[in-house]
């Protein structure tokens, strides 16, 4: 009390370097990746020339090829059908009250908090329990579920911002309710969507434990496949698929900003 | 300029209906009745704690072609009585009539309505073209008809230059043009203006003012306008109706509003008034001699029914209020001017007479002009005999 000058907390001494070594403590793993990734040699951490011979290899690899496909296929499957579904729920619980109004919400968000070991426990013993043969349905409706509330809440988030009057706007210019779906909330609603899409995209694209649980013998994705390569031992194969996939989601990021930006600027 | 384009545009008559529409209209002068609204309650939150009575008792009639305003100050239910005639709101009782069709159960899609929104409601992704097109397109008109619609519309608020624009890149002004067009290109019966000048500057709204009467005339479309702005009310409607607490206070021409008010609410509502204590002293047939608290009695020519001892409100406006500094003939008072405000165009003095105060309005120039006074002077009033108005509520 005696110093009531507040002191701007960027303005302390070594303020800079701490940033600069978190930074370097996030990034500096991947950048070692990406690097080790074009090695010649069979190390991963002795440098012994410069080549493309392991994405080569991965391109070569038919176990790789086919667990990223069912990898893709489900992600693409699972971030549409819980778009549609977020979008849904969006709808019915924002801009209106109701009762358990709060519980709606509570429920939709909660899988985020839940340890992930739990809902994967869960989704196990409720497909064996159903009788459900472990396999590619199970991983996608797992994913699906999982997916939800991920896409709900940037969907939300626009939904809540929009303008209300403006279906009130689009009735009184004799819109039917659908008509004014389609015409007006819909468009309006596509940058919430596009990001919802994304995130569970992202989200069903990296996950391991639950699709770890639920995934049946012969049925793999991505994540479990470079899971089981890396028991055999570690080879730089490894690297040039994280770079691969680390590439992927920046240019799926790049899309989502410039998307987003086009539809603020227009 | 605007007015022309219109006028060249509808001789055209790419509108067929309306065009039979007008022209019946000439030949049968009989009245229309464009909206009717009868045993209106609206409750909101009925049978619960928060139960509260947005409109009580409403009866309105609104005459074809008319520009008719609701008026009254926020949260008098003004906005709610135009929200039940656009069908966004419902009833709680009553019935509601436009052009003779019971509208009361119908969504605002189905009704031969559209509404200016207060922040126009201009759809953010479309084109100024596209949400003019928007009413027109959902009625399902065939294109070519949309099309020349829409360019008579932009034409008639001069926005053509900026037909391709989206409404992120346009003025207040600008927008609210739009969004008059966008609700007047379905050629609706009815228009619904919900307080659309007051996110305007005051030069635009003093502008749009004029614009808009105009333009009511021009289409002959019932409008159905909105304000808390008694000023605004009083410059452009055909009739008034004044809202208070949910309650009609009084319907008429801004004249009527102005010069006859019938309750203390509206007189003192509308532009400023002296509201004085007075009580009747002695009736003579028509001629009734009223004394006022602090200011002496005065005789008035008086169609109320009165009786001797009645306590009466007298209501004058500022403006009708003559200050000199000798008694006159029927003069009232000593007051003593207690602060004096120059206006510019007028001279405003705040007197005191004994525990009321008063408000008198002197305009500038010609000869009145050269009567002047100064705080702490002593004054007394003068004023014709029809410039009070005797109040009862």
């Amino acid at each position: 009390m005696a110093n009531a000058r507040m002191k701007d907390i960027r303005a302390f001494s070594g303020f800079g370097s701490i940033a600069v070594a978190g930074v370097l403590f996030l990034y500096l793993p991947i950048l070692f990746l990406c690097v080790y990734s074009f090695n010649d040699g069979r190390s991963v951490s002795q440098w012994s020339g410069f080549s493309f011979r392991w994405y080569i290899t991965v391109f070569g690899n038919s176990g790789i090829k086919a667990a990223a496909m069912n990898s893709l296929t489900i992600a693409t499957i699972a971030a549409s059908v819980s778009t549609v579904l977020a979008l849904g729920a969006a709808m019915a619980t924002v801009n209106r009250r109701f009762k358990g109004e709060t519980l709606a919400y509570a429920t939709l968000t909660f899988p985020l908090m839940v340890p992930e070991i739990v809902t994967a426990v869960a989704s196990l013993v409720f497909f064996v329990s159903l009788g459900v043969r472990l396999g590619f349905s199970t991983i996608l409706i797992a994913h699906i579920v999982f997916c939800i509330p991920f896409a709900y809440l940037p969907i939300r988030a626009r939904l809540e911002g929009m303008d209300a009057t403006l279906n009130a706007a689009a009735a009184d210019l004799y819109a039917s309710p659908i008509r004014a779906f389609w015409r007006i909330t819909l468009p309006l609603l596509a940058p919430g969507l596009m990001s919802g899409w994304l995130l569970a995209f992202i989200i069903s694209l990296d996950d391991f434990i639950i699709t770890a649980l639920v995934a049946g013998p012969g049925s793999t994705t991505l994540p479990l496949h470079i899971y089981g390569m890396l028991r055999l031992g570690i080879t730089p194969e490894v690297n040039a698929i994280s770079t691969m996939m680390l590439v992927g989601s920046i240019v799926l990021l790049a899309i989502a900003g410039v998307l987003g930006r086009s539809s603020k600027n227009s | 300029m605007v007015i022309a384009a219109f006028r060249r545009n509808t001789a055209l008559g790419s509108d067929e209906q309306v065009r039979v529409e007008r022209s019946s209209g000439e030949t049968a002068p009989a009245i229309q009745i464009a909206a009717e609204v009868t045993g209106l309650q609206k409750i909101y939150n009925p049978s619960t704690p928060q139960a509260f009575q947005a409109l009580k008792d409403i009866n309105l009639t609104i005459r074809s072609n008319e520009f008719f305003t609701l008026l009254g100050p926020s949260g008098c239910g003004k906005t709610t009585l135009l929200r039940i005639l656009g069908g966004f709101e419902a009833m709680t009782e009553g019935t509601c009539r436009i052009f003779g069709q019971d509208v009361s159960l119908l969504p605002p899609e189905a009704r031969p309505v559209n509404t200016v929104f207060q922040q126009y409601a201009l759809f953010p992704h479309m084109t100024v073209r596209r949400n003019i097109a928007f009413g027109l397109e959902m009625l399902g008109r065939p294109k070519s008809e949309v099309a020349s619609v829409v360019d008579r519309m932009l034409a008639l608020v001069s926005m053509t230059d900026y037909a391709d624009r989206k409404p992120d890149h346009l003025s207040g002004g600008q927008r609210q043009r739009v969004a008059l067009a966008r609700a007047l290109a379905p050629q609706p019966k009815l228009l619904l203006l919900d307080e659309p000048l007051s996110a305007l500057d005051l030069k635009l709204r003093q502008k749009m003012r004029l614009e808009l009467k105009a333009l009511q005339r021009e289409t002959g479309i019932t409008f159905i306008f909105v304000t808390h702005d008694q000023e605004e009310a009083l410059a452009m409607s055909d009739r008034v109706a004044v809202l208070s607490d949910g309650r009609l206070q009084q319907v008429g021409t801004p004249e009527e509003i102005y010069e006859q008010p019938q309750s203390r609410f509206v007189a003192d509502f509308i532009g400023e008034s002296n509201l004085l204590c007075a009580t009747v002293n002695r009736i003579d047939g028509a001629l009734v001699e009223f004394r006022l608290a602090g200011l002496g009695s005065v005789n008035l020519n008086c169609s109320e029914i009165l009786q001797v001892g009645q306590e009466v409100t007298l209501s004058i406006r500022p403006e009708r209020i003559a200050l000199s500094a000798v008694r006159g003939q029927c003069g009232l008072g000593p007051a003593v001017i207690f602060d004096r405000t120059y206006l510019g165009n007028a001279v405003e003095y705040h007197l005191r007479a004994g525990e009321q105060t008063l408000t008198v309005r002197s305009p500038r120039g010609g000869l009145r002009g050269l009567q002047d006074f100064a705080p702490g002077d002593s004054v007394f009033l003068a004023f014709e005999p029809n410039a009070p108005k005797v109040l009862t509520t």
